[in-house]
């Protein structure tokens, strides 16, 4: 273990720089934060993560923020483990009917103020289930949403933009009061 | 004493079923064949239903064949009654189409969570009732016995699914779980749907195989329509489906050892299987690899800069494997959390005909690829490894040993790359025809059955190989300390959309 940790020492960091900010996603957030935003919430961001139904292909990409080349922890942004230390509310999935209720109460159990990202492409509108029997269609249909990060799945690139453009967003709200 | 064989001999043959035989059997075969599955002399690779019918995939050393029993009456008789491993499946059919086996032991929905506002969506869709009863666990009894209830929403970023642990101090007596939290009804959406959509929602059925889903459904189709794909795309397909494997074993090697919190281990296979997805970007446009296989063929090809950067990655895990395999194996605090613990013997491996890792390391030797087997790896050089231990370190050797194994297929793969197009155009035939498929993913064998009718799908199964690895989960992790769960349910990475559909 001892020589791979020395060897690591002078490989140099594999973290790459900050992506660019997303500016449509930029643009939605604004009508989102002027509502909620007063209070600071610094440069930390606390995210719980619920797969409303999704295939995994969204969570896999979630997964990756946290490898070396991305370290989503640099930016203050944590993944925490339960809806009562979470700022937001990262959903993946089409919503099935199975797990709405799950959703529902895991929004309510989350304190004021919180936002809500939708991820993926299932998550705005059922993507290719909406129709479906068993499924509600969009993350929109149980709780709202202020944030849409697309794709399918999303890359971590994207996901990255959308978040930081939120901690972005929350920063200039604060500065400006 | 009957094979396979003359059983299919026995029943009535469907003409336009490939390339497995079907036969539509009576109640009487019906049962004899789950008898057989019950002695453990076959394997039950499949039990699906339609509206009035029920099929099931069996296996018999290297013949393969489904039966069938038609069911007017919207009752058959229960093979879960002799053979466990079909339990979950016939309280899935019973949900779905309103089927019900006799004797089915336990009779409670298992999909069907009283959400959908209709019951058997589809078979004879009815209304369904305003009241709902709440699902009663099984009941554990005795001294100083407690509940711990975990999910759907989990702590870590994982699908949704509900575990039940009664446990005595810290260890485990019983776990029982729930699923279906994740259910689409993909299998409704496929009803009528035209080919290339299906093969889309194929591809979605579970995230982590996409191409493995992809590459089955469109084999199926590909059966169904007697379609023989160029040779270039046979390649290519398993090309895609040997990195999919590598991109999945080094993701659960590094996150089997964090949560026995070893964090390094997760922080370096991170890095390779990061590697290994951004290559895949270059190559195929997209980094799971998404929507590149469809019935026909790809729909993309691989250029010189694909096949550079696949080679650039493969150069590099050539020199930074080596050095993983050492850590896991000279770090003593490591293993011991992994040696020993959340066992699955033999006899539930084979009983279950549980496939990939979690058979592998039972003792099972079974791989798709093998047997039956399908182009191009009948011309590849590779192992199957397989170990007896049947705990966590043997299900993250066995994934150790499959690395290697496809980092070799790979570069076979590249060196003997066929030339010529990468597809064919799929033409709608008349009439009905039917096909069906077994690929090995990284997870196990997935075995597509679907009916094409003039170009589109009148009825498609998917079973993801999880089905027969659950229920092991549940038998692994007694008696082991509730802090292990974690680390057994790691080490089986089930699927739960796949298994939800």
């Amino acid at each position: 273990m001892r020589k791979l940790l020395f060897q690591n020492f002078f490989r140099g960091p594999l973290t790459e720089r900050a992506p660019a900010l997303d500016e449509a996603a930029v643009e939605e957030l604004a009508t989102a934060l002027q509502r909620a935003a007063r209070r600071r919430l610094g440069r930390s961001l606390s995210i719980r993560e619920i797969d409303a139904g999704s295939c995994n292909g969204c969570e896999l990409e979630i997964h990756a923020l946290s490898n070396a080349y991305y370290d989503v922890e640099r930016f203050g942004i944590r993944f925490v483990a339960s809806p009562r230390h979470a700022d937001v509310l990262l959903v993946t999935g089409p919503v099935t009917k199975n797990m709405s209720d799950a959703l529902e109460r895991t929004y309510r159990a989350t304190p004021d103020p919180k936002w809500v990202i939708a991820l993926g492409d299932c998550a705005r509108d059922g993507g290719c289930f909406a129709g479906s029997y068993a499924v509600v269609g969009g993350v929109s249909q149980i709780v709202p949403v202020d944030l849409h990060i697309p794709g399918c799945p999303p890359p971590p690139v994207t996901i990255l933009q959308g978040l930081l453009s939120l901690l972005d967003r929350t920063a200039k709200n604060v500065a400006s009061t | 004493m009957p094979s396979l064989i003359d059983l299919v001999l026995e029943g009535r043959n469907i003409q336009q079923h490939h390339p497995w035989p079907r036969v539509v059997v009576d109640a009487q075969i019906w049962q004899f064949a789950a008898s057989e599955l019950a002695y453990g002399r076959w394997t039950l690779v499949g039990l699906w239903g339609e509206p009035s019918t029920v099929h099931m995939a069996i296996m018999d050393g290297d013949a393969t064949a489904v039966v069938s029993l038609d069911c007017p009456d919207r009752v058959y008789p229960c093979v879960a009654k002799h053979h466990p491993p079909a339990l979950r499946l016939e309280r899935a059919i019973n949900d779905l189409f309103g089927l019900s086996a006799q004797g089915l032991p336990d009779a409670r929905p298992w999909l069907d969570h009283n959400r959908w506002g209709v019951r058997s969506p589809l078979g004879n869709r009815i209304d369904a009732p305003a009241t709902t009863s709440p699902y009663r666990f099984l009941p554990t009894e005795g001294d100083g016995l407690h509940q711990i209830a975990v999910g759907p929403v989990h702590a870590g970023i994982i699908e949704p699914g509900h575990f039940r642990f009664t446990a005595s101090g810290e260890t485990v007596v019983r776990l029982e779980q729930r699923l279906g939290y994740t259910h689409k009804g993909i299998e409704g959406l496929m009803r009528g749907a035209g080919i290339e959509r299906a093969a889309q929602l194929a591809g979605r059925v579970s995230g982590d195989s996409t191409v493995a889903y992809a590459y089955a459904f469109s084999k199926a189709a590909e059966a169904a329509l007697q379609l023989q794909v160029p040779d270039r795309a046979v390649w290519l397909r398993a090309l895609l489906a040997e990195l999919e494997r590598l991109a999945n074993h080094l993701g659960d090697i590094g996150a089997i050892c964090n949560d026995a919190s070893f964090g390094l281990m997760q922080a370096h296979c991170n890095v390779l299987r990061e590697d290994i997805l951004r290559a895949a970007n270059t190559a195929f446009g997209h980094r799971l690899m998404r929507d590149v296989i469809v019935p026909g063929g790809l729909v993309r090809d691989l250029d010189e800069e694909g096949k550079a950067s696949i080679a650039a990655v493969l150069d590099n895990l050539h020199v930074r494997f080596p050095a993983l395999i050492e850590l896991y194996d000279n770090t003593a605090s490591l293993q011991d959390r992994t040696v020993d613990t959340g066992i699955v013997t033999t006899a539930l491996a084979k009983q279950y005909g549980a496939g990939g890792y979690v058979g592998r390391a039972s003792g099972r030797t079974f791989d798709a690829r093998r047997a039956p087997g399908y182009p191009p790896y009948g011309d590849l050089r590779f192992e199957v490894p397989v170990l007896d231990d049947g705990d966590v370190n043997a299900r993250v050797w066995i994934r150790i040993r499959e690395v290697e194994q496809s980092l070799s297929l790979v570069r076979q793969i590249m060196e003997r790359l066929p030339g010529g197009p990468s597809n064919v155009p799929i033409a709608a035939v008349a009439g009905a025809r039917e096909g069906m498929a077994l690929v090995e993913g990284f997870r196990g064998d997935i075995l597509v059955w679907l009916r094409l009718d003039g170009g589109r799908v009148d009825r498609c199964h998917l079973r993801d190989p999880s089905w027969f690895q659950w229920p092991l989960l549940e038998a692994a992790i007694e008696n082991n300390i509730v802090a292990d769960f974690p680390l057994c349910n790691k080490s089986f990475n089930c699927s739960y959309s796949g298994q939800d559909l």
